[in-house]
């Protein structure tokens, strides 16, 4: 428990509501062992929520800093994913690099190249558009609503410049398919959410150890804390702004390519999709806390995917919000947030 | 002289609230500036500290002028500023909130933590707990050691006394006297200041974002006008 | 040039802006006058259209809705249908009742979200778009699913000869907007007016002074409902078919708020404006020769258009007219700039 506890530290705020997380999560287990719901949704949601929570990470850090809903986050997501889909079927085959159907896998290892080099990509475009748009806005002096209202509008062209490159239709990366793996009681998983599974617990270890061991990552919740006090510490404000776009924006492109590789297409209104259950996890989770967005993101997967039991799995993005507004109803500080 | 502000103005977007503000603290001072709510007082040190930036006049520290300049930079230059109120970050531990106090240098902290710990021993037993679990009085200790981890050689002070029991109020202005035997000057600010103007070398009265009156703190003590209206007779 | 086609592309543009710009001046009370940040307008969009296509009585002909329960049997279903003289009544009803279930779902997520902080209300207006999307899409008994509801009557179209319908329809189209547009300026310029755009410059301070603020915002997201509740409903008559298809947020949101963001918000001639020019460019720059002229360029080129404008000209292009006070993003703000 000593680990959970330094975990909860991490959260702003008192760590019993941990401890009801986890009671939660216990409980839907039980249920899940239960002949109510099948295990096979439970398991499968917990992988869509790793995707969810990823990119939740970066949007919850992005909210907690710079104080406004970054609408293009979705969207960064889907850039990232095309990225890699760029580098996978159009640079890498032309030096060579080809390959699919890497040991268990769907994908080939071009895939562990690309990967780092869209989250690169995602990272640096996340800190142009920021000097570019948001630092302007942000030297002005307007209203954060104002700020998310150009978020909009860069989600818009975004999602345009996908457009014009890859056009409406859907993708893929060169892949073969593998069987499932089969486990007791019915639970199917694909080979790929293995990977998936992984690389959410790889980054979420190694982001946990930058913000609470490395200098600039605890000037990063120190911003998120307290602009002003971080300020007048000394601590140069702009460049922990630069990096909490360059750590969202390469979550982001993580989260994108996951997805693209476990759904096994690409389309351009992917990300946008996926908005709602991201600011869902983040509320859930409370604004600014990283390790409440990845939860709030397990959550969100569990209950959409668990939700197609009964309806319609269209109506899974209509879950999220509704777990967000039961949320704000009675918690709207989130899962670990003080009381008002 | 360390500190020199000179005809100063400041404010919020439009709103001017300071108007041709002048003090002046020397080495080794402790000042105070008393004033009535909403007169300024805090506009007046979030623009020595670049918080918010002046509008008009001078603002010299040692032989730099500094107005104008990013917080981060002031900061460097040996001004350290306690807010009045939100002066901790409180979900970062004990520890952190003064590393983060040394952000500028980690060496200088390294070096610093222990020397902290010792005037401030209350705090080592908590070094791992969040801040935001402090008490009132613990959290503007922890307020003032995150200040005092860059050696600086002024100390600005927003109401270090507001909304504290008494008996914390006198080890808030005792830890205050003995910050300033190291060598630090001590600008204070202050609503409520009899016991802030006792152990000042001098003190100004701030009324409407203008100093009023400039005078050692005995004097101001026994000011009538001072006393009926701002120490409450 | 053949004359005739050109003025009934003429005639149609215009129907089209027209009822963008009941959109704009609805969004101009949201964002303009309340600094209310809705990005669901697709959701009232698709609900004022569905709303009177459903309560519209289809009297010419009852195969056209056969197919599913409601429509033309949900408003023949009503006692009294109200007919003066020849003229059915029913357009006045249907627009009445896309306003009133805006409205009512306004109140919902006002009531729900107007309390927080203010982008809870953008993630909350986009899930109930989303939301609503998804059962117009899944829900077959009420609105026929992804099939949609086609042949939707035309108002009075029994009035006037076929071939003359679209000038009727332009006349209908610009008298709703300009009864909109003269409510909403009287609105905005009484005294409720200013004290919203108060609270838009300062809301600690109008709390101080002792405004409910949230019951003016309450207020403020209804009634910019509710008047984009009254342009779907014109858009269901002007297109006569409705999908959950045809609410794609490009068209149904993005559009908008680049109309208003170009015209100048907080300035209802400005929405009025920036809805003709945008989607003026809009129609125009299909035209344009190679990738210029796509959907994929003009995609970007909306988004474009917003960030722009927010970077370049604030306050668009007639900005807030007389200035009672600066607009939404020239607000200082406590703490300077980083
Ligand atoms: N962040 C701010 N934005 C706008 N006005 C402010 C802000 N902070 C303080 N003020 C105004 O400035 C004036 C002086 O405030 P302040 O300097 O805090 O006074 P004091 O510290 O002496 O009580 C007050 O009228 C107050 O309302
Ligand atoms: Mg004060």
């Amino acid at each position: 428990m000593a680990t959970l506890k330094q975990v909860a530290r991490w959260v702003p705020s008192h760590w019993g509501a941990g401890h009801l997380v986890l009671a939660g999560f216990l409980a839907l287990l039980v249920l899940a062992v239960s002949p109510v719901i099948k295990l096979d949704l439970v398991v499968n949601g917990l992988f869509l929520g790793a995707i969810i929570g990823l990119g939740a990470i970066g949007l919850s850090l992005v909210y907690g800093i710079l104080k406004f809903a970054h609408i293009g986050h979705g969207d960064f997501m889907t850039l990232g994913a095309y990225f890699a889909l760029f580098l996978l079927s159009d640079l890498f085959p032309r030096i060579g690099l080809t390959g699919a159907g890497l040991g268990p896998f769907t994908f080939g290892y071009p895939l562990l190249l690309a990967l780092p080099l869209a989250m690169l990509a995602m990272a640096v475009v996340a800190i142009a558009l920021d000097l570019g748009i948001y630092r302007r806005l942000r030297r002005r002096g307007v209203n954060p609503v104002v700020l998310a209202m150009a978020s909009l509008g860069v989600a818009i062209a975004l999602r345009g410049v996908v457009q014009i490159f890859w056009g409406g239709g859907t993708e893929q990366y060169p892949r073969v398919s593998k069987l499932f793996y089969r486990l007791p009681m019915d639970v199917r998983i694909p080979p790929d959410n293995l990977f998936v599974g992984g690389l959410t617990v790889v980054l979420v270890v190694a982001l946990y150890l930058f913000l609470t061991r490395s200098k600039m990552g605890k000037a990063m919740r120190a911003t998120s804390d307290n602009p002003d006090l971080a300020r007048v510490s000394g601590i140069n404000t702009e460049h922990i702004l630069w990096w909490t776009w360059a750590i969202g924006g390469a979550l982001a492109a993580t989260a994108g390519v996951l997805l693209a590789v476990s759904q096994a297409q690409l389309v351009p209104i992917m990300g946008w999709r996926l908005l709602i259950p991201l600011f869902a996890a983040v509320i859930l989770g409370g604004i600014g806390n990283p390790f409440g967005a990845l939860v709030g993101g397990l959550i969100i997967g569990v209950t959409s995917e668990i939700s197609t039991q009964w309806l319609n799995p269209s109506y899974k993005p209509a879950m999220a919000f509704l777990v967000m507004i039961i949320m704000l109803l009675f918690r709207p500080r989130g899962l670990f947030g003080a009381k008002d | 002289m360390l500190l020199e502000v000179c005809d100063l103005d400041a404010g919020y977007g439009q709103t001017q609230i300071l108007h041709g503000v002048s003090i002046r603290v020397d080495e080794r001072e402790i000042v105070t500036i008393i004033g009535p709510n909403g007169s300024g007082k805090s506009t007046l040190l979030k623009a020595i500290t670049g918080v918010v930036r002046p509008t008009a006049g001078r603002v010299v520290f040692g032989s730099d002028s500094i107005a104008g300049l990013s917080p981060d930079r002031i900061v460097r230059k040996g001004i350290s500023y306690v807010p009045q109120t939100e002066n901790v970050f409180p979900s970062l531990t004990i520890q952190e909130n003064l590393e983060m106090g040394a952000f500028l240098r980690r060496d200088l902290g390294r070096e610093r933590l222990p020397r902290i710990y010792e005037m401030f021993p209350d705090l080592v037993s908590k070094r791992g707990d969040r801040a935001s679990r402090l008490s009132g009085g613990q959290r503007q200790m922890l307020a003032l050691a995150r200040a005092l981890m860059l050696d600086p050689t002024l100390l600005l002070l927003d109401e270090p006394s507001a909304g504290l029991a008494p008996m914390m109020v006198d080890g808030v202005f005792d830890k205050i006297a003995e910050i300033n035997q190291t060598g630090v000057a001590i600008l204070i600010v202050e609503q409520k200041a009899r016991r802030s103007l006792q152990q000042s070398h001098r003190g100004y009265v701030l009324a409407t974002g203008q100093t009023r009156l400039e005078d050692t703190g005995e004097r101001l003590l026994a000011n009538p006008e001072v006393r009926r209206l701002y120490l409450g007779g | 040039m053949d004359i005739i086609g050109n003025l009934d592309y003429n005639i149609a543009f215009v129907v089209v802006a027209a009822i963008y710009a009941v959109f704009a001046l609805g969004l101009n009370v949201h964002w303009g006058y309340a600094g209310l940040f809705n990005i669901g307008i697709a959701g009232f969009f698709a609900l004022g259209a569905y709303t009177s296509a459903l309560l519209t009585k289809a009297s010419a002909d009852p195969r056209l809705f056969e197919d599913f329960k409601f429509g033309g049997n949900l408003a023949a279903s009503f006692e009294g249908i109200p007919v003066v003289g020849s003229l059915d009544l029913w357009f006045v009803v249907a627009l009445l009742g896309a306003a009133a279930v805006c409205a009512v779902v306004a109140l919902g997520i006002g009531f729900l979200t107007l309390r927080l902080r203010g982008d809870y209300l953008a993630i909350a207006t986009l899930g109930i778009a989303e939301s609503i999307r998804l059962v117009f899409l899944n829900e077959k008994w009420l609105a026929n699913g992804s099939k949609g509801l086609y042949n939707i009557p035309r108002f009075l179209g029994d009035v006037v000869a076929p071939r003359n319908y679209d000038y009727l329809f332009l006349v209908v189209v610009l008298v709703v907007l300009a009864i909109l547009y003269l409510a909403v300026e009287r609105i905005t310029k009484s005294p409720w007016g200013r004290v919203l755009r108060a609270i838009r410059e300062d809301e600690t301070t109008a709390a101080a002074s002792g405004k409910n603020v949230f019951k003016f915002k309450l207020q403020a997201f209804i009634l910019g409902a509710a008047i984009m509740g009254i342009g779907g409903a014109l858009f269901a008559y002007n297109v006569r078919f409705l999908s959950p298809l045809t609410f794609d947020p490009l068209l149904a949101t993005f559009i908008i708020w680049a109309m208003l963001m170009v015209g100048g918000s907080g300035n209802n001639k400005g929405a009025i404006l920036g809805a003709f020019i945008v989607w003026g460019v809009w129609t125009r720059t299909q035209f344009l020769p190679r990738f210029l002229g796509e959907p994929e360029f003009r995609l970007f080129l909306i988004g474009f258009i917003i960030v722009a404008v927010m970077l370049l000209r604030p306050g668009g292009i007639l900005g807030e007219g007389r200035k009672v006070s600066r607009p939404a993003w020239q607000q200082k703000t406590a703490s300077p700039e980083t």
